[in-house]
C-alpha cells in the first residue's frame, strides 16, 4: 500500500484538476473556427510562385491545397511551332537548376524516332554533364534546406561550391545555366583540353562540401528535431501518388531509372549504387539527396577516367526531319523521372510533345502529407519535397 | 514631403541625400524563374557579394523595400500579383527588370500565357538583358541604377512626373539600347551597354 498523499501533493493535484476543467470550459465556450492561411504565390520558401491554401485549426493543418499555374509558360504548345533544335533551347528552361539533364530525354526520344545513335564518346560526355547538372541542382537544395529551418550559413556554402560546378559546365558548353549543348546524334563540341583534371579537382571539392553539410546540418540537433518524423510518406503512398526520384527512394522504394531503364547512357559502365532510406520523413529525403550527390561525384570521377575516343557526332542530315512515329523516353533527372512523349508526323518540328515532369507529381502528395501537420512544418516539408516551379507548371 | 515640394533643396544637401539613398538600397526578395537563381547567386554567393555595393537583400516584405528585381518570366496570372506587391512598396521605389522574359517575353514571345514585358504592368528603371543574365550583369544594372539615383532631382521625383536623367559620360560608354520590349521605352536612352536606364514612369500601364 502506498502512503497517503501529503497535504501539499493533494493541493497540487486539486489545482491540476481545476486547471484542466477550466481549460475544457474555455475550449467549449470559445468557438475557434478554421482559419485560412495563404502561402504564396510570392513567398521565399516556395522556390518560386507556388501558392498553397491551408485550412488551419489552431496550429494544425486541416487541408493544404497547392494552387499552381503562376509560372505556366505553355511549353507543350510552344514546342509544336518550333523545330527540334529550337525545342532544346526551350526545354533547358523547364527545370532551370539542372538544365542539361532536361535536354537529354528529349534528344534521346528524337534520336529513337530517327534511328540514330550517338557515338560512345558523346554518350559518355552526355552522362558526365548530366551528373554535373545533378550536382549543381541538388547542392543548392542541400544548402537551401538549412534556410527552411532557420540556418542561413549552409546556403552560402552551397552557392560558393555550386559556382565551381557551373564553371566546369560553362567551360564545355559555353553556358553557365542553359547550355543548349545536346544535339540529335551527339554533342555540339568536344571537351576542352585540361578539363578532365580540373573536373576531378572540383569533384573532390564537392565531396568536401557534402562532408561539410553532413557536419553542419545533418549532425545538428535542431535540424534533426525539425526534420525527423516530420512529413512521413510511406512507400505505398509515395508510389500511388506517382512520386519519383529521391522523394521515392527516401520512402524506402528501391527505384532508379538510371539503373532500371537505362536509355543508352553510360551509367551501366561504372560502379555505383542506389541509396534508399526506410523512414520517408523530411530527414530521409535530405539524407538520400546528400548521398546521391556524393555518389554522383564518384560517377563523374569514374566516367572521366574512361572516356572513349572517337567522334562526338553521328552522321545526321543538316536539316533535321524526324520520321513519323511516337517515342517516350524518360530519365532519372535530379528531381525525379522526367519523360518526353514525342509524336512526329515527319515534319521539321514535333507534332505534339507531352512532358512528364517530376515536380508536378511530387507536389501532388502535398494535400496528403500536410494533413495534421503543424504550421512551422509546412515549410520544412515543402522544402524537403524539393520542387522547382518551372518543372511544375511548364 | 511638403517641404520638398515648396523649397528647392540646396545642391549639396540633395547630393548628400541621394548619395545615402543610392548606397542603402533594400532589395525585396522576389524570385520568379531561372533568373532568380542568378539573382540568388549575385546576392548570396560569396563570389559576387552584392552587399559591397550597399544593397541589402533582406526584406521579405515589400513594405520595407526600396528596390525590386523582377527576375524571370511574368505570366498573365502573376502580373496582377506583381502590380499589387509593387503598390505596397513605399516611395521612392525602383524596379530592375532582369532577364529577357521580364524585359519582353524572351523565348516565350509567342506564348499564350506569358506577359510580354513587365513594363506593361509596372514602370521599370533598369533593364538587364540576358537569358539569364550573369550575376555580373545584374551588378552592373544595380550600379547603373545607383548612378541614376545619384543624379535625381528630388522635387521632380516627388511630383511624380517622368524624370529624364541626363546620361553621364560614364554610362554612355556602356551602351545598350533598351531591350526591344516596349514601345514605351524612353527616347533618350543611348544605346550600347549591357544594361540601360530609362525614365521612371515612362511605362505606366
Amino acid at each position: 500500500m502506498s502512503p497517503p498523499p501529503t497535504a501539499s501533493a493533494l493541493r497540487e493535484q486539486q489545482a491540476y484538476v481545476a486547471a484542466q476543467a477550466a481549460d475544457a470550459r474555455v475550449n467549449v465556450e470559445l468557438d475557434t473556427g478554421d482559419m485560412t492561411l495563404n502561402i504564396g504565390p510570392q513567398h521565399p520558401a516556395t522556390h518560386g510562385t507556388l501558392r498553397i491554401a491551408c485550412q488551419l485549426d489552431g496550429e494544425q493543418v486541416i487541408s493544404a491545397e497547392p494552387l499552381m499555374g503562376y509560372m505556366h509558360r505553355g511549353y507543350e504548345k510552344l514546342c509544336e511551332v518550333r523545330t527540334y533544335p529550337q525545342c532544346t533551347t526551350l526545354i533547358n528552361r523547364i527545370d532551370w537548376l539542372g538544365s542539361f539533364a532536361n535536354e537529354v530525354p528529349f534528344i534521346l526520344a528524337a534520336e529513337q524516332l530517327m534511328g540514330v545513335e550517338a557515338p560512345p564518346r558523346a554518350q559518355w560526355i552526355r552522362t558526365i554533364l548530366f551528373e554535373l547538372s545533378r550536382i549543381a541542382n541538388v547542392s543548392l537544395f542541400l544548402g537551401d534546406m538549412g534556410v527552411q529551418v532557420g540556418a542561413l550559413t549552409p546556403v552560402f556554402f552551397a552557392f560558393r561550391d555550386r559556382e565551381r560546378v557551373l564553371n566546369q559546365i560553362e567551360e564545355v558548353t559555353g553556358g553557365r545555366f542553359h547550355p543548349n549543348f545536346d544535339r540529335i546524334g551527339g554533342l555540339k563540341d568536344d571537351i576542352p583540353r585540361g578539363w578532365i583534371a580540373e573536373t576531378h579537382a572540383v569533384m573532390a571539392k564537392m565531396r568536401g562540401f557534402c562532408d561539410e553539410m553532413e557536419d553542419l546540418l545533418m549532425g545538428n540537433e535542431i535540424f534533426q528535431t525539425r526534420c525527423r518524423s516530420v512529413g512521413v510518406i510511406p512507400g505505398d503512398v509515395a508510389l500511388s501518388y506517382g512520386l519519383s526520384g529521391a522523394n521515392l527512394r527516401a520512402s524506402g522504394v528501391d527505384w532508379d531509372l538510371r539503373r532500371d531503364a537505362n536509355p543508352g547512357l553510360a551509367w551501366d559502365q561504372v560502379d555505383w549504387r542506389v541509396w534508399t532510406h526506410p523512414d520517408g520523413d523530411s530527414f530521409a529525403r535530405y539524407w538520400v539527396r546528400l548521398q546521391e550527390t556524393r555518389e554522383a561525384t564518384k560517377i563523374v570521377d569514374q566516367l572521366l577516367d574512361g572516356i572513349p575516343s572517337g567522334p562526338i557526332m553521328a552522321k545526321v542530315p543538316r536539316i533535321i526531319k524526324v520520321p513519323a512515329g511516337e517515342a517516350y523516353v524518360s530519365t532519372e533527372n535530379p528531381l525525379g523521372e522526367m519523360g518526353y512523349y514525342v509524336v512526329s508526323k515527319g515534319g521539321l518540328g514535333p507534332f505534339r510533345v507531352k512532358i512528364r515532369t517530376p515536380s508536378f507529381s511530387n507536389i501532388s502528395v502535398v494535400p496528403w502529407v500536410m494533413r495534421g501537420t503543424y504550421v512551422p512544418d509546412i515549410i520544412t516539408i515543402l522544402g524537403s519535397l524539393y520542387f522547382i516551379l518551372g518543372d511544375i507548371d511548364r | 514631403m511638403a517641404l520638398v515640394d515648396k523649397v528647392k533643396l540646396p545642391k549639396p544637401l540633395s547630393w548628400l541625400l541621394n548619395f545615402g539613398r543610392a548606397r542603402s538600397l533594400w532589395v525585396y526578395q522576389w524570385g520568379l524563374a531561372c533568373c532568380a537563381i542568378e539573382m540568388g547567386a549575385a546576392f548570396g554567393s560569396p563570389r559576387y557579394d552584392v552587399m559591397r555595393l550597399g544593397v541589402i537583400p533582406f526584406p521579405a516584405s515589400p513594405r520595407q523595400a526600396d528596390l525590386v528585381v523582377i527576375s524571370g518570366t511574368v505570366t498573365d496570372k502573376m502580373a496582377p500579383v506583381i502590380r499589387r506587391l509593387y503598390e505596397q512598396m513605399p516611395e521612392p521605389k525602383y524596379v530592375i527588370s532582369m532577364g529577357s522574359c521580364a524585359n519582353c517575353g524572351g523565348p516565350y514571345w509567342d506564348s499564350y500565357s506569358v506577359t510580354k514585358g513587365v513594363d506593361q504592368v509596372i514602370p521599370v528603371d533598369v533593364y538587364v538583358p540576358g537569358c539569364p543574365p550573369r550575376p555580373e550583369a545584374l551588378l552592373e544594372g544595380i550600379v547603373l541604377l545607383q548612378e541614376r539615383i545619384q543624379r535625381e532631382d528630388m522635387q521632380e521625383r516627388w511630383r511624380g512626373e517622368p524624370i529624364v536623367v541626363p546620361t553621364s559620360a560614364a554610362s554612355s560608354t556602356r551602351v545598350p539600347a533598351a531591350p526591344g520590349a516596349s514601345g514605351t521605352a524612353p527616347t533618350s536612352a543611348p544605346a550600347t551597354g549591357t544594361a540601360s536606364a530609362v525614365p521612371a514612369g515612362s511605362a505606366q500601364a
